[in-house]
């Protein structure tokens, strides 16, 4: 009989990987919380400070140069989303990124966003 | 307006207003096709310490907290236009990995949640969770071939769905169905939202600075 953490790590569940060298380690990302809808933007004229920053850092800062939601991050450079937290967290901590939170489904204004959801979804 | 805080308003990098829909149910039931008729699917991965889900590792001793196991989960995104995109989540349908679920849920302004009409109990959980957090939801009933087609109400009766609650037939390997799913969810979510007394006075508060 299979012992229960057999049970929990199969196919999917994933391979069983060590924290990321390239976050040091870390596993969870410090400061505020972050959507995976949150909108990061490079900020612009800043210069990153190379010894404070991995190539991934940088992979980040170049894909926000546009704004572009955590989840899209973590999908295009191929990164856990919480490693993409860790690294959001620390170019935020140098100021590199603004930080745009989603609007609480509550507070769309006046419904207006969402009719023009629904115009949107019918021409697809 | 959207976003206090943006000095960008206005130009080709501007902020736009994104929304978080779940697609969720059993495991089996069609979110993948779903998500993959509307758009290109991407996997996004997250990774969770294995000590979450409890006692199970406690034999690996101190490693547990060294230890996180990945799952993906299948992600969407549909823009609507420059400034405005729909962002589609998968949850992951083994109950074991329900502790992803508030991580999803956080923010969304709805779910989708699909059952197959052969195994109706497999929804139960997902129409629970969002049932008790008061998130929005309607039910898409995939249309399988040689599944027996039911009339919405004995759908409705055999989860014990609120009269509220849409109730939507969809093939989820159809572009257009999945769309008529995606366009109920939002229309009913606006009903919901609307009907809270929050809402009105929210709707008018400024945002604050983030």
């Amino acid at each position: 009989m299979p012992s229960p953490e057999d049970q929990y790590l199969d196919e999917a569940a994933g391979p069983v990987v060590r924290p990321y060298a390239l976050i040091r380690g870390r596993t969870r990302a410090t400061g505020q919380w972050l959507d995976l809808i949150a909108i990061i933007t490079a900020v612009r004229g800043v210069r990153p400070d190379p010894s404070e920053m991995g190539p991934e850092h940088l992979d980040v800062l170049r894909m926000c140069r546009l704004p572009t939601s955590v989840a899209d991050i973590a999908a295009d450079l191929d990164l856990p989303l919480g490693v993409v937290r860790i690294l959001l967290g620390d170019l935020q901590e140098q100021r590199l990124i603004s930080i745009h939170h989603p609007i609480p489904p509550a507070r769309l204004p006046d419904a207006r966003v969402l009719r023009e959801v629904v115009d949107g979804l019918r021409r697809l | 307006m959207a976003y206090a805080g943006s000095d960008q308003a206005g130009g080709p990098g501007r902020v736009p207003v994104t929304i978080k829909i779940l697609i969720a149910g059993g495991f089996g039931v069609g979110k993948t096709t779903l998500v993959g008729s509307l758009t290109e699917i991407r996997p996004l991965r997250t990774e969770e310490p294995l000590s979450e889900p409890g006692a199970a590792v406690d034999r690996l001793d101190g490693v547990e907290r060294k230890t996180t196991t990945t799952v993906a989960l299948d992600f969407g995104r549909i823009t609507i236009r420059d400034n405005l995109v729909i962002y589609l989540f998968g949850t992951p349908g083994q109950e074991r990995f329900w502790f992803m679920w508030d991580e999803l849920a956080r923010g969304a302004l709805g779910a989708i949640v699909m059952a197959d009409t052969r195994r109706l109990a497999d929804s139960f959980a997902s129409v629970d969770y969002f049932e008790q957090r008061g998130i929005p939801f309607v039910v898409g009933v995939n249309c399988f071939d040689g599944a027996r087609r039911y009339r919405p109400d004995s759908v409705r009766s055999a989860l014990d769905l609120d009269p509220e609650v849409p109730i939507v037939l969809c093939d989820a390997r159809q572009r257009p169905s999945c769309r008529d799913a995606l366009i109920a969810l939002v229309e009913h979510a606006l009903e919901v939202l609307r009907d809270r007394p929050e809402y009105a006075a929210e709707a008018r508060t400024p945002e604050p600075a983030p």
